[in-house]
């Protein structure tokens, strides 16, 4: 403020007339300057020497040419490096690597939210089967879990499933996006760092679970690796 | 470096802090060659210049997230970019601006009587822009190729605003007096 209240001197003013040339200066310097410009025509010759000085920089930087491809190639090259090592916790050095990477904030979210996701599927089971004691007995219920037995008595699940692991990069939102725009959902897991994604309410054909295994797997940001449950 | 540019910088460094390579392919496609001409002139080996601009985007994926947004991304650049200059030419003190690269980088003009007798003074200013000191003609750059303001200035170099102010006004009369020995008096100081 006590900035404002001050005129600068004929100094400051020429100081400035590098950044007035260049544009920038803030709004309440630039209209000092333009004010001494006004009534000052030694002062406009000295911003034209200033103008001349800004041409000759900008061709003599101009002229260092530009930088070449092998300097994109290793910096990416050393990037995809960093991103699969993230991603595969074997091509880290040994077990202590692996367990760091268990523990890095990035993942401790994820393990955070995919643990809220589960709580809420299991609300709504455990919702579902509240309502289904009022059900007449032969109305039967879907339990979205994997039967732990051979002799199980309950039918087994409807619709088609994958197992997953998501990149260590991918953060929660980018799942569960990924997840809401395929109308995915996570009913289990993670076991062994996989989870069991329903990806379709009804049975689907083979072709038709292959070509979204295949979809999911496209998306290499966010998927790890998936197969048909 | 328009404000709408640089809120766009941010966004991207947001997205690159989330992994996102693709982001990180936009934010150095937009700033590789700057950052680089500004190194290759600290340096004065475009080899070593290129090492180093890997490294300072490789430290831009690696800390994103640490990005606090005061400042344009492009003068985050700029100031890790410095600083791994000259932490190069410290560990290697022989490399410290070479002078027979530089001489191959900038040796692209008459000497300043000869451009005065060719009547070129474009050509007899950038032979003595050339003959300022590094210290000297690292502030005109920021300020004239950069576009940097004041403060940004202060922010990369590390001193107060207004000795890149006082910085900037003896470059310029150094330049002036560089031209006056060649035969150019442009009046100034």
């Amino acid at each position: 403020m006590n900035e404002m209240k001050r005129r600068l001197s004929a100094d400051d003013i020429e100081a400035l007339l590098p950044w007035y040339a260049a544009g920038t200066l803030g709004a309440w310097e630039a209209g000092q300057v333009e004010a001494a410009l006004a009534a000052n025509a030694e002062l406009g010759r000295r911003l034209d020497l200033v103008r001349e000085e800004m041409t000759e920089a900008i061709v003599l930087n101009e002229a260092l040419g530009v930088p070449s491809a092998r300097m994109a190639e290793n910096l990416f090259s050393a990037i995809d490096r960093e991103r699969r090592t993230a991603r595969d916790p074997a091509a880290r050095s040994g077990v202590a690597g692996w367990f760091a990477d268990l523990f890095t904030p990035r993942v401790l979210a994820f393990a955070a939210g995919a643990a809220v996701l589960l709580i809420a599927v299991e609300a709504g089971v455990i919702a579902r089967l509240a309502l289904q004691e009022h059900v007449p007995q032969g109305g039967g219920y879907v339990i979205q879990s994997i039967p732990t037995d051979a002799h199980t008595t309950r039918r087994p699940d409807p619709g088609a499933f994958v197992r997953v692991s998501f990149s260590p990069q991918a953060s929660m939102a980018d799942v569960t996006s990924f997840l809401n725009a395929r109308g995915a959902t996570i009913v289990e897991g993670p076991t062994a760092g996989l989870y069991r994604v329903r990806i379709g309410r009804n049975y689907v054909a083979k072709e038709e679970l292959d070509r979204l295994v295949g979809e999911f797997q496209s998306d290499g940001d966010i998927v790890a690796s998936v197969t048909p449950d | 470096m328009s404000a709408k540019l640089s809120a766009s910088d941010e966004i991207l460094i947001g997205r690159i802090a989330q992994g996102d390579r693709l982001a990180m392919q936009l934010l150095f496609a937009r700033h590789q060659v700057r950052v680089y001409r500004f190194v290759l002139r600290l340096v004065g080996n475009p080899a070593v210049a290129e090492d180093l601009i890997s490294e300072v985007f490789l430290d831009v994926w690696r800390q994103a997230d640490r990005f606090e947004g005061r400042s344009a991304v492009s003068t985050w650049l700029l100031a890790i970019a410095r600083f791994k200059a000259l932490s190069s030419m410290r560990r290697k003190p022989d490399e410290e601006l070479d002078e027979e690269a530089a001489d191959t980088i900038e040796d692209s003009s008459d000497d300043p009587e000869v451009a005065v007798q060719k009547k070129d003074k474009g050509a007899a200013l950038k032979k003595c822009l050339q003959a300022l000191s590094p210290e000297h003609r690292e502030v005109i750059d920021l300020v004239y190729y950069h576009e940097k303001s004041v403060e940004e200035v202060a922010e990369i170099i590390g001193i107060p605003e207004a000795t890149v102010k006082t910085r900037m006004f003896y470059a310029r009369r150094k330049l002036s007096e560089l031209l006056k020995a060649a035969g150019i008096d442009r009046g100034w100081p």
